[in-house]
């Protein structure tokens, strides 16, 4: 009965693992789906009862993994607003695509330490299909036909001090863009909205 | 007017609190109205504003513009010159059309407007056009901004400074595929999916053919004729007429014929020998035109290059005569260390592939004459025997092979740089491969246990047809010299010709009027005319 328990628990800390977690499969499987690095150079994985695609390619692995762990603590410090994928021309250096995740953060979790009643499986569950939404999303993405790079973005609180290897950068919208609302989830502590917006076709 | 009179006295009457100069008033007034004053006008009016007045048509006057209120007009009756404006402290909100605007301070609220004023400039420092826009416009603009930017201005963007790796130099978005409108990969579809026949077009009866995985005992020649070894003899099927002819029978019942060759030009046929003599027939006259002796095990492998014919033997050596000289005999290339099995030139003559029961492929030069011959390549990746080999005959320096049974695979080779292109799990022994002429594929035979033919399409190695029906293994295969046809040889005793190559007709037919239209260009103008 108390292993049933402590599963249902949701800490602070757990929610920032997941959300991070799940950062790094969306981050992965956007790269895959759009095609930015070679299909080749992705390894299949299990997660959230899918089959996603996750990078092999060392540099990109490292690059990954220290965003994500800067962003873990901004998580759990709730001061982290939203995380943006820019996919960005590298000819003309014009922004082509711009995924966007919306984080909300339940901010009484901060002083609370009781934790929240939900399921993990209920929770990879909702992951599982923002996932799954992603790589449908190519059915209706136009094709990024030149060469493209990605960018990380990330949007925190007005008063956060910016460690030495972050910079500050523009929005980098999109001019003339559609936007695709995708499914949201949440582990009851942080919220997470994923939203694509493309250029639009002309 | 009396009426008048009779008013003024019950007004008076009613009011007992009105000031008492009203008695003396009414006197005069009294006085006025028996004079005969103007009878138009209003008589309270007149007894109000013209009791103090002598003149009483100017202060008629004034009275009809200022007062309504006879009893306070009396009040002030002691300056009657000033009338107009000793009225105004009564009505202070309704200054008089004058000149000079004074402002009234009770009226402007200076704590409201002092805490507006403030407030603002601390709400919104950094918008210094704000006092300039409507509020409307300003309420506009911040649904605008917060519609673009979300709550931009209360959040910071950064980004890590250094940047992901860009993709490899040259990799282009593959996923073009997933976008092409779906017309295109139909048609295409139709051109590359054909139809194969699954039955064999004809069976052919091979009583007391060897079963004998090391032998090679089918070939066919440029002049369409089949040569097939049963046993001791070697019968020739006409493939256009279908006559048979015995070619010859060896002398003794323990002799067999362990592997036939013909010459590129199809007339003189290679027997190789379970003596170990390699003979050279002419088919024309059927007749035995040499017999070359020299191997000490039987001959299982036989190979052309021009005008020299190679033979494997059991003892692994690989003698090559020179059937035009008298010393036949100008090389040996001794690689192996158990029997040759498998034995193919190059189509370009340049290099010689061997393949032993010792599970070793060689690729040798073609300097047969080598005193101390080295193979340039040895590979030892299978795990059986290596009997199959087939060169690719549209890139001349690949090889296929395939192994026996602990093998089961079939490996591609580029003999020009060694490397090992692919290889591909058949999960069954390999007897022999052959390429097709027409088609990007191959084809397989196999043993246990589906006893098929597998055509593969090259380079992606995916199965486009299984062709079955022989009841035991498939050990050689031979191709019709116009590559549409493939025979194959099982050790059920049955040869079945199978027509899976067929040439498409409108391909052939459109090929036709290409190069007729090349030799006629004279046509090729009036046709586009």
């Amino acid at each position: 009965m108390a292993a049933t328990v402590t599963q249902n628990a949701i800490t602070l800390k757990g929610s920032t693992e997941i959300v991070a977690e799940f950062f790094m499969y969306g981050i992965n499987s956007i790269l895959y789906q759009r095609g930015i690095y070679p299909p080749e150079t992705f390894t299949r994985a299990q997660k959230y009862g899918l089959t996603l695609l996750v990078t092999t390619d060392e540099q990109l692995k490292k690059y990954l993994n220290e965003v994500i762990s800067q962003i873990k603590e901004w998580l759990f410090n709730m001061t982290v607003k939203k995380l943006v994928v820019v996919i960005r021309s590298i000819d003309t250096n014009e922004v082509l695509e711009r995924w966007q995740f919306d984080v909300e953060c339940d901010k009484t979790a901060l002083t609370e330490s009781k934790p929240r009643e939900k399921s993990e499986k209920e929770i990879s569950k909702e992951i599982g299909s923002v996932i799954r939404q992603i790589t449908a999303s190519v059915t209706f993405l136009p094709l990024l036909e030149s060469a493209c790079e990605f960018d990380l973005l990330v949007y925190t609180d007005k008063n956060l001090e910016v460690p030495e290897a972050w910079g500050e950068s523009g929005p980098q919208f999109i001019a003339n863009s559609e936007e695709v609302r995708l499914r949201t989830f949440t582990t009851t502590i942080h919220k997470v909205d994923t939203m694509v917006a493309y250029k639009k076709s002309d | 007017m009396n009426h008048f009179s009779l008013e003024n006295e019950i007004s008076s009457a009613v009011r007992m609190d009105a000031p008492i100069t009203r008695g003396p008033a009414l006197r005069w007034q009294r006085k006025m109205n028996e004079s005969g004053a103007d009878a138009s006008t209003s008589g309270n009016i007149l007894n109000v504003s013209c009791g103090p007045s002598k003149t009483p048509m100017k202060s008629m006057n004034r009275s009809m513009t200022q007062s309504k209120t006879p009893s306070t007009g009396s009040s002030a009756s002691k300056t009657p010159k000033s009338g107009g404006k000793s009225k105004t402290p009564n009505k202070p909100k309704t200054p008089i059309g004058g000149d000079r605007f004074i402002p009234n301070r009770s009226t402007t609220q200076f704590e409201l407007g002092y805490y507006k004023l403030t407030t603002e400039n601390a709400g919104q420092p950094d918008e210094e056009n704000l006092d300039l826009m409507s509020p409307s416009k300003m309420e506009y603009q911040k649904i605008m901004s917060e519609n673009l930017h979300g709550d931009l201005l209360n959040s910071k963007i950064i980004s890590y400074k250094s940047k992901a790796p860009g993709a490899p130099e040259g990799y282009h978005n593959g996923l073009k595929v997933l976008y092409s409108s779906c017309k295109t990969p139909i048609i295409n579809a139709k051109k590359t999916v054909r139809h194969i026949p699954q039955v064999p077009e004809r069976i052919l009866d091979a009583p007391e053919v060897l079963d004998d995985y090391y032998l090679n005992l089918l070939d066919w020649s440029a002049n369409n004729q089949l040569a097939v070894c049963l046993g001791g003899s070697v019968y020739l099927w006409n493939a256009s007429t279908g006559d048979i002819t015995q070619l010859l029978q060896l002398e003794t019942s323990e002799e067999y014929v362990g592997a036939v060759a013909w010459v590129k030009e199809g007339n003189y046929l290679a027997v190789g020998c379970s003596t170990g003599e390699v003979q050279l027939w002419d088919i024309a006259q059927e007749k035995r035109l040499r017999n070359m002796t020299g191997h000490v095990a039987r001959v299982g492998s036989l190979s052309w290059n021009g005008p020299i014919l190679s033979s494997g033997s059991r003892s692994g050596n690989i003698h090559h005569h020179d059937v035009r000289m008298v010393e036949h005999h100008v090389g040996t290339f001794s690689g192996h260390s158990q029997e040759v099995c498998g034995l193919k030139w190059s189509p370009d003559g340049r290099y010689l592939a061997s393949g032993g029961n010792d599970n070793l492929l060689n690729i040798w030069g073609a300097n047969v004459t080598d005193t101390s011959p080295q193979p340039t390549y040895v590979f030892s990746q299978h795990l059986a025997a290596v009997k199959a080999l087939a060169w690719c005959p549209w890139q001349p320096s690949v090889l296929a092979s395939g192994g026996g049974t602990a093998d089961r695979h079939i490996r591609f080779w580029n003999c020009a740089t060694g490397s090992c292109l692919d290889s591909v799990d058949t999960k069954s022994q390999v007897c022999a491969i052959l390429w097709s002429k027409e088609y990007k594929e191959l084809i397989s035979s196999h043993g246990f246990a589906l006893n098929q033919l597998t055509i593969w399409k090259y380079p992606t190695m995916t199965k486009v047809a299984e062709l079955t029906g022989h009841s035991s293994r498939v050990l050689h295969m031979a191709m019709s010299p116009d590559g549409s046809t493939v025979v194959s040889a099982g050790a059920d005793e049955t040869l079945r010709l199978w027509k899976c190559f067929a040439l498409d007709e409108e391909k052939k037919k459109a090929m036709k009027s290409v190069s007729k239209d090349k030799h006629n260009p004279i046509t090729q103008r009036s046709l586009i005319r």
